[in-house]
């Protein structure tokens, strides 16, 4: 495989970056502590933890939406401070325009470029034909004109994707996208990102708390720990480059998801204590 | 009779010849279940008897004789006093003004209050000045006002207006900011992640977002503008539906002040009717039905 384009210098630089949130009583552990992290261009990480192990903060702060206490990031070499067009975000739900159309969302970063630039018909004609190939993209084009009311919630994400895609971001930041959809929705989601990520050959970021879905679609994973925030491994998926479902029953699938999944136990301190269970209910009989 | 499949069937089970019992089709659920469904037939069949009903038992009870019809005129009586009020006084005068000074002082109050509300709403440092300010002038009673105001503005329709204005526009400023806040943090922060600047956020999601909730906001506080109006025209003014209601009062004439009441009434129900209209049609997309 030639990958005579692909640049030497990674996409998102993450450099000791730690997170303490104001307000936090005294004591607390960091949100975050001595993060380390690149991102190639074009590649596929996902972002796996325990709830509390600080991902989605690390995916706001990539975002711009929350500030690192400690540290830099980096995008394209430049510093992160806010919030920009380079790093589209998809959150896990609510965040469509119900008073607009299908179109007219997809078409949401072009509504700000319109206002800002004169822009010559024929911008506004290339931003048309990039609207309707990315309809095509996700499968919607016979629904441009609904309203996100009228669509279920796996139409819903598939909208939210392509208008994060719309400005062609340079890194696409998935929070939990598909946490509220049901499981047959998630896997036919998953089949579409991964498209989309080929096609559109976007860096994604992905958070995600399942598993399963962390190692079917990144290429690395980071796997992260709690109290305080911090990665505690970073692992290769051992699978090609183009997945396929029934990858998932195969052995190398699922030696990395036992492993990913004892380690993710550890560290949340929750793992069942069987023995405490059979104590209580014992002690339940006896009334 | 030859059985081909018998595998289906337990050997514990009955002979083959009994049928299985078909399961009755069940009845639909009462309307009186909890939270339960009325058709449209049903709901406005109950919203019509709703209506009726007190009017019925008004009839009833002023045909009666058990009352004074001093005290209590019939329905009748009312009717035609409104009849006679339009053709032979100024009804449509003292509608037309009442309409006029509730219209002014809420439209001065939306004007005020929408942008004030939106800012308190996307702004921090904004709430924090404000907010507790408006909260304390909140719970002034706008009635106490009155002396003052007529003070101010002596009994001019002006005077009305500002009464009007104070009863509502407080209320409005907190419920607009309310409405602000509760546009979903990612539709907002969707929009940052595209490049939108803070202006671009305040007109094309916050507002854009919070509009419905807005006009449901002023419908609710048109209602309001109509208890300030009368309270205003009962203390300072010689016309008006309110000042009528206290004519005839000093005369005894009840029919007058039913009428005037159940006028009230009937201009408020109709400017709510006329609110969830443009509702309906401005915000079509939050009136589908899935």
């Amino acid at each position: 495989m030639t990958t005579t384009t692909s640049v030497a210098t990674p996409k998102v630089q993450i450099r000791q970056v730690g997170k303490v949130f104001s307000g936090a009583p005294a004591g607390t552990p960091a949100a975050l502590q001595d993060i380390n992290l690149s991102i190639k261009d074009n590649e596929f990480v996902t972002l796996v933890g325990a709830s509390g192990c600080g991902k989605s903060t690390l995916l706001r702060i990539l975002a711009g939406l929350e500030h690192h206490s400690s540290g830099e990031v980096l995008c394209s070499g430049r510093a992160i401070t806010a919030p920009g067009a380079d790093r589209a975000m998809v959150f896990q739900h609510y965040s469509l325009y119900p008073w607009l159309t299908v179109m007219e969302n997809i078409k949401f970063s072009r509504l700000l470029k319109v206002g800002r630039e004169n822009l010559s018909s024929s911008d506004v004609e290339a931003a048309s034909g990039r609207a309707d190939a990315l309809l095509n993209l996700i499968g919607l084009s016979k629904v441009a004109n609904a309203y996100p009311s009228q669509l279920s919630g796996g139409m819903q994400q598939r909208v939210a994707i392509a208008r994060a895609l719309m400005g062609r971001p340079q890194v696409l930041l998935m929070d939990e996208p598909f946490g509220a959809l049901d499981a047959q929705t998630r896997e036919v989601m998953h089949d579409l990102i991964l498209h989309i990520h080929r096609i559109e050959k976007t860096t994604i970021v992905f958070v995600t708390h399942d598993v399963d879905e962390a190692i079917y679609l990144g290429q690395r994973v980071v796997l992260m720990a709690p109290r305080p925030g911090r990665v505690e491994r970073i692992l290769e998926v051992p699978l090609p480059a183009r997945r396929s479902q029934d990858m998932k029953v195969g052995a190398p699938f699922r030696e990395l998801r036992a492993e990913i999944l004892a380690s993710i136990r550890e560290s949340s301190g929750m793992a069942t204590d069987f023995d405490l269970l059979e104590k209580l209910s014992l002690q339940s009989e006896a009334f | 009779m030859p059985i081909t499949a018998p595998l289906t069937v337990e050997p514990s089970a009955g002979p083959i010849t009994a049928r299985p019992q078909v399961t009755p089709v069940p009845p639909a659920p009462s309307i009186w279940a909890i939270a339960g469904r009325l058709s449209r037939v049903q709901y406005w069949a109950f919203a019509v008897l709703g209506l009726l009903l007190p009017l019925v038992a008004w009839a009833i009870v002023s045909a009666s004789g058990w009352v004074d019809p001093v005290f209590l005129p019939g329905p009748m009586t009312v009717l035609e006093r409104m009849h006679l009020w339009l053709m032979e006084d100024d009804l449509i005068a003292d509608t037309t003004i009442s309409i006029y000074r509730v219209v002014a002082g809420f439209a001065l109050s939306a004007a005020l209050a929408l942008p004030l509300g939106l800012l308190i709403g996307a702004f921090r440092p904004v709430e924090a000045l404000l907010e507790p300010l408006t909260d304390f002038i909140r719970y002034m009673p706008a009635v106490a006002f009155i002396p003052l105001v007529m003070l101010w503005f002596g009994i001019e329709e002006s005077a009305k207006i500002a009464i009007i204005f104070i009863g509502t526009f407080f209320q409005m400023v907190l419920m607009v900011a309310e409405n602000v806040r509760l546009v979903p943090t990612a539709q907002i922060e969707a929009a940052q992640t595209m490049g939108a600047t803070r202006g671009e956020i305040i007109r094309l999601v916050l507002l854009q977002s919070a509009k419905p909730a807005m006009l449901d906001t002023l419908r609710i506080t048109m209602g309001w503008a109509w208890t300030y109006l009368v309270v205003a025209e009962l203390v300072a003014s010689n016309s008006g539906l309110g000042y009528s209601i206290l004519k005839a009062q000093r005369f005894l004439k009840t029919d007058t002040i039913f009428a005037g009441i159940i006028l009230i009434g009937v201009i408020g129900l109709l400017m709510d009717q006329a609110f969830r209209w443009l509702h309906r049609r401005a915000f079509p997309y939050m009136h589908f039905k899935r």
